[in-house]
């Protein structure tokens, strides 16, 4: 494997006659200097160094306060260009990248060439770049820091980096600060020292380091992006910037990329679609499909449903280089066959239905309910996207010649009403809701609904074991109780003067639970 | 190819095409409500592959008017076609989301509805116009609040074609709002009306409708009570508890009633409509 390294300084060259720049932040409450540029380099400042005493050496110095965000961003930015050259983009602190670039260097002209195609166009753009190839990750970000555009063939990784001084490991700095104490400057000074003796005084973390910053061991990087299984990509020699010309691109891409799954017997559940402007920038559009996609039509379809819903449009500024489809998630699928009956796949016609919606408006926003185990009425039906698949789970029959049990609209919160009853603990007789009264002409309850005792968690101090507690939570642990969650509700079917039909219930028991009771309004009969 | 082949091969295309159909060849042009007098008011039933709207004059009447609609859709489906409900967050808000154990009460299988849950009017009304557009789901009810200003007569003449292509029936909600112009099949006001009178302790509480068909294309208009029945899925004459008092009383039928039962006279089944009182709703 290979892999490059490309660091880069937060600032900017300037030109030679502007006044040195320095970028500082508040460190322990002092005011450093975290990075400079060359011409305040050659007037002798260095990193770390309290601003006060720099400004005491040069008082002409462009002070930059340090913005980590818009580092971040930039860094981000430049990770998403890189996308282009290899799927394996890693962050490496806050100034560096790695590449995984096994397998992609000949498609650029060779290692050389594309260290090349990589750096020069961040150069143009004013940024300081230095990067290293090398065998691992760790050989290749100290060759970066210590020079630029050094390539060390296959197994000469020791070699190379024996005589760096030991900072461009990229190790805490008290550990580079110990080894210097202790003479130790170079690399080849530390691997000269015997393993046992450096994982004594460092940790088998260091010792790991060195052996992989000497070729003798190598870790993968952390890929920003998941790996895709499946990619098809197309390149522009003439940026693109129609959206006919897109979608059409697209359309081919989808049928490379379900020609490659089909093979293998893979349907995709989730595609994304990687539109690399010509300026630099970026753009990934994902789909999410419940039904996986086999048809190059469907994903097309999707794509050109989710690209027309989307809150800030595609933009192809100067137009679009690179267009890259790329399969994330897959699944595997067996391919069927239907008889001419339509009804025979009417579920498999929903499930695409709901894939083509939820691409357009999201997948939250369409719903199918599935049964909940609980007599809490407003917990009773879950609401889950229909796109995770639609639930066979029966429910609760109703009982025959009985006249509905259950409201038809269940308000989503129930909402305060004032009832009068004849006596305390009787049926409402009159209730007063959405500042409208109503007199009840019939009513029929109460049913009593206990609220879940056995999910509540007694406020005591626990003394149980902290390890096992952890392991073996208790179920349905609740963090907050709401008010009147505890209280048993008595509901109550009424119907008024008109014909309408309430579900109301009031709260707690009298005199046990509450010495008062309170009324609210549930939901509506048809 | 001899004579006989190609009446053979006729044959098999027609049969072919008719699978093709967009309800499977199988399914009445027109759904009976169970209503006799509603029935031949229009004209045999509800038009499948048409557009229909329900209307809920006050706000006090959107359950009515969505226990009504609840009930076309069930007569329309028979619990074997799925049945996309979009509704608008406003309607959720007002009077509550549509609860799945009321439509267990009332006959509908929760497992064949797909709720959708559209922030405003006209994201409701482009689902509406994509689920009648193909014929995936066997009813498509669109839920709108108010007087909305997205759905005049090109919006409503949209999805009337593309109900007709697609032979999908689309039901308009219209919540707390008064009817306008559109280009429905038919235009119903509903409210709720009182449970038929009885003993206080007897059974009450099924749905019961008065409900007035205001526009009808091809036939006359009307307005009857309506009575849903839970257990057959019909809309009948309501009926009355005719146990003198002091009987045990019992306002259901012990023997389910059929649905081609002879017309009861009488009652409130044709010209004596109750006209509940107006209400002004704030």
């Amino acid at each position: 494997m290979r892999q490059a390294r490309s660091g880069n300084q937060d600032g900017r060259n300037t030109p030679e006659e502007s006044e040195p720049i320095v970028i500082v932040a508040k460190i322990n409450n002092e005011l450093k200097i975290v990075s400079l540029d060359d011409g305040a380099a050659r007037l002798g400042l260095v990193e770390d160094m309290p601003l006060a005493t720099a400004r005491a050496m040069h008082p002409a110095l462009c002070i930059v306060e340090r913005d980590a965000e818009a580092d971040a961003r930039t860094l981000n930015a430049i990770a998403d260009w890189c996308d282009r050259f290899t799927p394996l983009v890693a962050l490496d602190g806050g100034s560096g990248l790695f590449l995984d670039i096994s397998g992609c260097a000949h498609l650029f002209g060779g290692e050389a060439c594309l260290m090349q195609a990589i750096c020069r166009p961040l150069a143009r753009q004013g940024f300081a770049v230095s990067a290293g190839i090398a065998g691992t990750a760790v050989a290749a970000r100290a060759l970066a820091q210590s020079a630029h555009g050094r390539i060390v063939p296959p197994g000469q990784e020791a070699d190379a980096v024996i005589n760096l001084p030991v900072a461009t490991l990229g190790v805490d700095s008290s550990v580079v600060t110990a080894l210097r104490r202790a003479g130790l400057r170079s690399i080849g000074d530390v691997a000269s020292r015997s393993r046992g003796e450096i994982t004594a005084r460092f940790g088998a973390d260091f010792t790991e380091v060195l052996r992989q910053a000497l070729g003798q061991s190598d870790a993968p990087i952390s890929p920003r992006q998941p790996l895709p299984d499946y990619v098809a990509e197309q390149r522009f020699a003439d940026p693109v910037a129609t959206s006919d010309v897109i979608l059409r691109t697209l359309r081919k891409l989808a049928e490379v990329l379900v020609g490659a799954m089909e093979r293998h017997g893979k349907g995709a559940r989730q595609l994304t679609a990687s539109f690399f402007r010509t300026d630099g920038a970026m753009r990934l559009i994902a789909i999410e499909a419940g039904q996986a996609v086999t048809d190059a039509a469907v994903a097309e379809r999707l794509f050109v449903e989710r690209i027309d819903a989307l809150a800030d449009p595609l933009d192809p500024g100067f137009g679009f280089d690179l267009i890259r489809l790329a399969a994330v998630q897959t699944v595997a699928v067996t391919s069927a066959q239907y008889g001419f009956d339509t009804r025979a796949h009417e579920a498999a016609d929903v499930a695409a239905f709901v894939d083509r919606l939820s691409a357009r408006l999201g997948s939250r926003r369409i719903i199918h309910y599935q049964p909940h185990d609980t007599h809490i009425p407003e917990r009773a039906e879950l609401a889950v996207p229909a796109q995770h698949g639609l639930s066979t789970m029966a429910w609760p029959q109703r009982i025959a010649a009985e006249p509905p049990r259950r409201p038809l609209r269940l308000l989503l919160t129930p909402e305060r009403i004032d009832v009068t009853a004849q006596f305390p603990h009787g049926p409402p007789a009159m209730f007063k809701w959405r500042q409208l009264a109503r007199r009840i002409v019939r009513t029929e309850g109460p049913e009593r609904i206990a609220m879940e005792w056995w999910r509540w968690q007694e406020q005591v101090p626990e003394d149980g074991d902290d390890e096992f507690e952890e392991l073996h939570p208790p179920q349905g642990r609740r963090d907050a109780v709401i008010d009147g969650e505890r209280l048993t509700r008595d509901y109550f079917r009424a119907e008024d003067g008109d014909g309408l039909r309430y579900w109301i219930y009031r709260e707690g028991i009298y005199l046990r639970e509450v010495p008062a009771f309170r009324w609210f309004m549930h939901g509506l009969f048809a | 190819m001899d004579g006989a082949r190609t009446v053979k091969l006729a044959a098999l295309r027609g049969a072919v095409a008719r699978l093709e159909k967009p309800d499977g060849g199988q399914l009445e042009p027109r759904v009976g409500l169970g209503h006799h007098a509603a029935d031949a008011s229009l004209q045999g039933g509800l038009a499948r592959g048409a557009l229909h709207e329900v209307f809920a004059p006050q706000e006090a009447q959107n359950a009515a008017a969505t226990g009504f609609t609840l009930g076309l859709v069930r007569r329309v489906t028979a619990n074997a076609r799925y049945v996309l409900w979009i509704r608008p967050d406003v309607s959720a808000w007002r009077t509550g989301e549509l609860a799945m154990s009321g439509c267990v009460e009332l006959g509908l299988d929760p497992r064949r509805i797909i709720i959708v849950r559209a922030a405003n009017a006209d994201m409701a009304l482009r689902a509406a116009a994509d689920g009648l557009a193909c014929n995936v789901f066997g009813v498509v009810v669109t839920e709108l609040w108010g007087a909305t200003r997205s759905f005049d007569t090109v919006a409503s003449r949209k999805l009337t074609l593309a109900a007709q292509t697609s032979g999908v029936t689309g039901l308009m909600l219209r919540l707390a709002t008064s009817p306008s112009v559109s280009t429905a099949e038919t235009r119903w006001i509903v409210r709720a009306a009182h449970s038929p009178p009885g003993l206080v302790w007897s059974p009450w509480g099924m749905p019961v409708f008065d409900a007035e068909l205001v526009r009808n294309r091809h036939g006359p208009t009307g307005r009857w009570i309506m009575h849903w029945n839970c257990d057959d899925h019909l809309f009948q004459p309501q009926q009355f508890s005719a146990e003198p008092a002091g009987q045990p009383a019992h306002s259901q039928p012990v023997v389910s009633p059929s649905a081609n039962r002879p017309h009861q006279a009488g009652g409130f089944a044709t010209g004596a409509v109750r006209q509940p009182r107006r209400q002004k709703y704030a």
